[in-house]
């Protein structure tokens, strides 16, 4: 009964939180990203999209935002993430391109939410890194509220793909399940083996097409993805750490005609980052994270700020639902190490990792006819000082720091008012392993043995 | 002819140049017309004198015939920043496992000494130092007595010269939590193992009473205790009270049986994580109990708890009257302090109340106040010349003097940068 009345409660304060209204932030110092810094600037929202940026704007009905001393800015965009899905990682065989994290979307995962307190509208959810081709990946809108699955995926996205090198595979499979790929050479054959595979098998198809064989071939929704990526119909991203093996992956696309790439934590990309440039690969990389496994021990900080100064188009990511939450102070880290401009630095959460989920003429940038994902903050939003105040998908409110309850999950089990309480995980590891049963997480005394193997 | 050998000879010359390791300098160092943040006495617009490892004098026009002069016009002075909490020297990559030296077998190991194990020569003590952190705690964990954890200055060749003058037991207080969202125990299992490791804690702590009260009877008698137990014997200036007692403990219920432990042993301890103190705020304040908490930029431990939950924890602590140090509990990112008491300082503590964590109150915590935590003559020189406020994030950190020496602010991270920013030759 009481589960009930909080469904209902929920329910209704949702449904007015959703009623679409046109929305007009006032005064506010917009931060264009694309169109640079406009002070006492407003900005009018209507049905979901940014329909004017001017002084003095008027609009009878909207709803009103003063914004009046703050900075507004377009919702970032996270092109790492694994929050808002119940499986991570089909680590069962070294290639899985079958698998689509888009069916295993978890509507009430509190980390959407947030993610949304922390100014994040969109994220890239993705497959894990235990295999060298893993699932593909869902971009997802945080429409914090829906119920249905489906409303969170953003519609006519791009479609992504994971891959995966080093460490992580050749634990998985070569460690723990004693086949290949153990070593970065054999991670290489993996993508070798699987395009050849994907040629022939689109021989196969055109031949049947054109009337050259009667039969049918037998269809493989894994053949058909590494088809399409032969394609260019699917972009690649990428988990890598050094930088032989991200020269290795460029080799094998150029070898196959493949150029939609980007490398994903690539901690190493600073060292190639004129190959990266003139492969036009793109990187998402971590502001500083490091030194948690051995093929991140010669790492920089100023990775992103290299690698931008080269002229490779880079993100910063979060691959953590804590970290997802304070990505504009992750960006102004590479003001620190490598002293990027304002806009350099908020690029790396914007409009760059919108190019590199192919959603760039959507959302990225405060622009008219652009979706209307908006964070507003007290305080600039590189200042970590920053407090994220409203952060707006589609035209809609889904977060507001003075409106919002503190509990705010959406769905409640009536014998657990008071949820459990979590340790805080020490230390920190990508987060691209969950779900392989490698005990690492479970037992340290485990997972030594386990390594010795 | 002349010029080949002229390019020749500056070619060499770069070569030399670049294979050249910087090291530290030792004083004196007159640094002059700073904005002095003291922390204890207020700003001071002025110079500081550095002489041996100590702050020898401050105020304005000093000079020095000796001394090094460098001008920090336009520049800031702080002290250095003291996490409460890491693991600094005892682990280098945390997956490689014969890297980590933080965690002995079993669960009552409170004779091993972090000191031991600290290894001065971590790649990730210079990539920390130079962000402003001169000093922290590091400490071993696992089982519930992992072991006594030392402060450390982030400079020296051997841990007894890093060695920063505090040491303290640890006990990993039983958790009736998860341990995270993989832990899939029922929870009448998880009620079980909490009262198992408590009933573990408990006989332990009877031998450890039994044990110091022989050996002190033996010392009366000026012998010594015959049955020796190296883990028994490593606890007795705990229940002596000469040695601190730092009790990591998280959910509020867990927190409220540590401060019944802490009152019925009457022992001298510290609360360490504390991650749900909030909820209890008024229970550490009339029990005098101090806290150093962290990290800061967490998750909320419970799916109800408000989005901000971990950042403002520090300052609802320390507006209630509690006594707050912070720490990051991290390793390789301690450099990420500064930071981690910028969030505390903006929702809700302050930024004086922030700085003062990471600083004095550390200090305090450690019984410390009379030698680290503030600029002040006498007082160790572990300080820092920032060209403004060392939490805001693109803030450039250009001296770092710990113990009186001027140290490099060179680590891989810079190098790396040096490197690779401008790769050559680009294309090979």
């Amino acid at each position: 009964m009481k589960y009930l009345i909080i469904s209902i409660f929920m329910s209704v304060w949702f449904n007015a939180a959703i009623a679409q209204k046109d929305i007009l932030i006032k005064n506010g110092t917009l931060l264009t990203i694309t169109d640079g810094v406009k002070e006492q600037t407003d900005i009018l929202l209507s049905n979901g999209k940014i329909k004017s940026i001017g002084k003095d704007l008027a609009a009878p009905n909207a709803k009103i935002i003063d914004a009046e001393g703050m900075f507004v800015m377009p919702g970032i965009i996270d092109a790492h993430s694994h929050i808002a899905i119940d499986a991570v990682n089909e680590a069962t065989n070294p290639v899985t391109a079958e698998v689509f994290v888009g069916d295993a979307i978890d509507p009430y995962d509190i980390a959407i939410y947030r993610a949304l307190a922390g100014g994040v509208t969109i994220s890239h959810a993705m497959h894990g890194s235990a295999n060298a081709i893993g699932g593909q990946c869902e971009t997802l809108k945080h429409r914090w509220g829906e119920s249905n699955p489906k409303a969170f995926v953003m519609e006519d996205a791009p479609r992504t793909i994971k891959f995966a090198l080093g460490e992580n595979p050749m634990r998985v499979h070569g460690e723990g399940k004693d086949i290949a790929p153990r070593t970065r050479m054999g991670i290489e054959q993996e993508f070798r083996r699987s395009f050849e595979g994907a040629k022939r098998y689109k021989q196969a198809w055109a031949s049947y097409h054109s009337g050259k064989t009667k039969k049918p071939p037998t269809y493989s929704l894994r053949m058909q993805t590494l088809a399409d990526i032969l394609d260019g119909k699917i972009i690649i991203h990428c988990h890598s750490y050094r930088a032989d093996e991200i020269l290795m992956l460029m080799n094998v696309l150029s070898d196959f005609g493949v150029n939609k790439i980007v490398f994903q934590h690539v901690n190493e990309g600073f060292k190639i980052a004129p190959e990266l440039a003139e492969f036009g690969a793109h990187a998402s990389v971590f502001s500083d994270w490091w030194a948690y496994k051995f093929e991140v021990y010669y790492s920089t900080a100023y990775n992103a700020a290299i690698l931008s100064k080269n002229g490779v188009i880079t993100s910063i990511n979060s691959d953590d639902a804590g970290l997802i939450r304070h990505l504009y102070h992750e960006a102004a880290k590479t003001q620190r190490y490598g002293r990027l401009s304002d806009n350099e630095a908020l690029k790396l959460i914007t409009i760059n990792p919108a190019i590199q989920l192919g959603i760039d003429d959507r959302v990225g940038s405060l622009e008219t006819n652009k979706e209307a994902d908006i964070a507003i903050f007290k305080n600039h939003p590189l200042s970590v000082y920053a407090i994220p105040q409203m952060t707006i998908v589609d035209g809609v409110i889904r977060f507001d720091i003075n409106e919002d309850m503190d509990d705010m999950r959406m769905e409640i089990n009536p014998e657990m008012m008071l949820p459990a309480f979590y340790e805080q995980n020490e230390g920190h590891e990508d987060k691209c392993m969950q779900g392989v049963h490698t005990d690492h997480h479970h037992n340290h005394h485990h997972s030594h043995s386990h390594h010795q193997h | 002819m002349k010029n080949l050998l002229f390019i020749i000879a500056s070619c060499l010359s770069i070569v030399a140049h670049a294979q050249m390791v910087e090291k530290a300098q030792k004083g004196p160092f007159l640094l002059t017309n700073a904005t002095i943040h003291t922390i204890t006495n207020g700003l001071v617009e002025g110079d500081v004198l550095i002489e041996g490892d100590r702050i020898k004098q401050i105020g304005k026009n000093l000079s020095s015939d000796q001394a090094t002069i460098i001008d920090c016009t336009g520049k800031h002075i702080y002290p250095g920043m003291i996490d409460g909490g890491t693991k600094l020297g005892l682990s280098e990559i945390s997956a490689v496992s014969l890297t980590n030296d933080y965690n002995e077998l079993g669960d009552f190991t409170p004779h091993m000494e972090a000191l031991t194990a600290v290894n001065p020569n971590s790649v990730n003590i210079p990539v920390t130092r130079t962000n402003g952190v001169t000093t922290v705690l590091t400490k071993p964990s696992g089982g519930l007595f992992p072991g006594r954890a030392a402060l450390i200055d982030l400079f020296g060749y051997t841990p007894q010269s890093m060695y920063a003058g505090f040491k303290g037991q640890i006990l990993q207080y039983p958790s009736t939590g998860r341990r995270g969202r993989w832990d899939r125990r029922k929870d009448d299992e998880i009620k079980k193992d909490a009262e198992k490791a408590q009933k573990k804690l408990n006989d332990f702590w009877n031998k450890c009473k039994t044990y110091a009260a022989i050996d002190s009877a033996s010392a009366a008698n000026g012998g010594s205790i015959e049955q020796y137990n190296p883990q028994l014997q490593a606890m007795t200036n705990v229940l002596r009270n000469e040695e601190k007692l730092m009790i990591r403990v998280n959910k509020k219920e867990d927190i409220l049986s540590a401060i019944k432990f802490i009152n019925e042993q009457s022992i001298d301890a510290v609360l360490v994580g504390v991650v749900e103190g909030w909820r209890v705020a008024d229970s550490l304040v009339k029990y005098n109990i101090p806290v150093i908490t962290g990290p800061i930029l967490a998750l909320p431990s419970r799916d109800s708890d408000r989005y901000d939950a971990a950042y403002t924890n520090a300052g609802k602590l320390h507006k209630a009257g509690v006594l707050v140090a912070i720490q990051t509990n991290e390793n390789e990112n301690v450099r990420n302090l500064p930071f981690n008491a910028a969030f505390a300082a903006n929702y809700g503590m302050g930024v004086d109340a922030a700085m003062e964590a990471i600083t004095i109150n550390a200090a305090k915590i450690f019984g410390l106040e009379d030698e680290l935590g503030s600029i002040e003559e006498g007082k160790r020189a572990n300080l820092f010349v920032s060209d403004g406020d060392p939490f805001e994030t693109k803030t450039q950190i250009s001296h770092l003097f710990i113990a009186g020496f001027k140290i490099p602010m060179e680590n891989r991270h810079t190098l790396l940068n040096d490197e690779f920013l401008e790769r050559f030759p680009s294309n090979h």
